[in-house]
């Protein structure tokens, strides 16, 4: 259980960071919190020649609110530092509740936002929480900056947008909605979920007195799945079912069913793929709920 | 440029002591403190940030010393469960864990302490809920974590009375 050798430089500027990763891009990986590369390397599922350590980067640092009403977080952002700050739980409170459920206090005092999202394990809550948060990506390279919206980050298991060459700098989040939703399934606290759902629900723009009482008018909508999938996904399904309409419960059973229908899950020791659609039925049901609640807090 | 190396020179402060050292790039925070320093008090158990045996603080917060490099501490602060431990006799929290029996084999008691010391520096009142939670991530085979659970109640009870243990 020990590392293969590897050598070890600690990058003093997002430049020369840039230049390390470019010497042997897949040769070398970067080290933020490691809290999922460090046991990666000390199984040797990864070997890599060159570790870079990005943690002393002021660059990749940080909790800026954005005049728009949205947030830009550093990609050296820990899980605890979203979980307890201000202004992560007034203009993006679905973060701040699913950096909670990030592995246990040890875990989530070194653990990096940035880290999450790049190693994008499928059962991971942030990457879930930034793609109903409509999120976006930015990322330095040697080909220069730019950026990608996490509808399109995450490909598939442990895969994104990023080159092996890439550094994943920060995420930019829109002002916040007033509904939101986040449950997950584990055996215990700090367990990887079995399954787990985000929804975001925004108000429609007008107001519809032809709606019966009882059910916000819903806007734009999503409803992201975790743990059920080789990545955080979008259960389209369910949010077709809610488009237009009002969110009741009524509604939001239909699109718990329709979630279940939606998504193809894992099986494994943990849990069958039954087990997992009947928790993405329920878990979509539940979060909606809960954002239904938050919406009419928030007249 | 830094020039990526296979030995890396740290300067850290272990319990109050400056410490400077030649360390291999792989050695990890766990092995350093036990091999290099002696502080054998850290228990490495599985070695991939499961267990919580090696749990120590790095300037103040809780860490897997099994997820860190002793490369990457220069600079940094660590206290182990020595260092939780006056020169003599039992800190209040240590003394609640030998009175409730808190420990058989031992294993996973220094991991215990220092999680629990984080807890009770943020939360000097905690439900025995939250008490669950904040070890939940320490495993221990052996007591079934009720009197871990006892110990720790004794602790914030006995500082409330403003009792001595």
């Amino acid at each position: 259980m020990k590392p293969a050798p590897f050598r070890y430089a600690r990058a003093s500027s997002l430049a020369e960071a840039t230049a390390l990763l470019a010497a042997a891009p897949g040769d070398t990986k970067l080290l933020a919190g490691g809290q999922s590369l460090v046991p990666m390397l000390n199984m040797r599922l990864v070997r890599p020649a060159v570790l870079v350590d990005v943690n002393g980067l002021r660059e990749l640092t940080g909790i800026t609110p954005l005049p728009d009403g949205g947030l830009r977080l550093g990609a050296l952002t820990r899980h605890a530092e979203l979980a307890a700050s201000p202004a992560v739980r007034e203009r993006a409170p679905l973060l701040a509740e699913a950096a909670r459920h990030v592995g246990h206090a040890a875990i989530r005092n070194q653990g990096t936002l940035g880290g999450s999202v790049a190693h994008a394990d499928p059962a991971a809550e942030l990457p879930a929480a930034l793609l109903a948060l409509d999120a976006r990506v930015h990322i330095t390279g040697p080909r220069g900056a730019r950026e990608v919206a996490a509808d399109v980050f995450f490909r598939g298991l442990l895969t994104t947008a990023l080159e092996p060459d890439d550094i994943l700098t920060a995420i930019e989040i829109p002002a916040p909605p007033p509904g939101w939703g986040f449950v997950e399934i584990a055996r215990r606290p700090g367990d990887f979920a079995l399954a787990g759902v985000a929804v975001v629900v925004r108000r429609h723009p007008l107001t519809l007195p032809s709606l019966p009482r009882g059910g916000e008018g819903i806007g734009a909508v999503r409803v992201v799945g975790f743990g059920i999938g080789d990545r955080p996904l979008r259960l389209i399904g369910a949010e077709r079912v809610l488009a237009g309409g009002r969110l009741d419960a009524e509604a939001a059973a239909r699109a718990g069913a329709a979630a279940g229908a939606d998504c193809d899950p894992p099986s494994d020791v943990h849990g069958s793929a039954e087990y997992r659609r009947h928790l993405a039925t329920v878990l979509v049901e539940r979060a909606l709920l809960l954002a239904a609640a938050r919406l009419a807090e928030r007249p | 440029m830094t020039e990526p190396s296979e030995r890396i020179t740290v300067r850290l402060t272990v319990n109050d002591r400056a410490v400077t050292q030649v360390v291999e790039a792989r050695c990890s925070l766990a092995d350093f403190l036990r091999e290099d320093l002696g502080l054998t008090g850290t228990h490495v158990g599985c070695e991939h940030g499961v267990c919580g045996a090696c749990t120590v603080l790095v300037d103040g917060r809780t860490a897997r010393s099994c997820l860190l490099f002793a490369a990457q501490l220069d600079g940094r602060t660590v206290t182990t469960i020595e260092g939780l431990t006056p020169a003599e006799d039992l800190s209040p929290l240590q003394e609640s864990f030998r009175v409730c029996h808190a420990m058989q084999c031992g294993f996973c008691t220094p991991g215990m302490i220092v999680t629990v010391t984080e807890l009770l520096a943020q939360e000097p009142m905690p439900s025995t809920e939250t008490i669950r939670e904040a070890i939940s991530g320490n495993l221990c085979m052996c007591t079934g974590y009720v009197n871990i659970v006892r110990a720790v109640e004794q602790t914030v009870a006995r500082r409330a009375t403003g009792a001595r243990a």
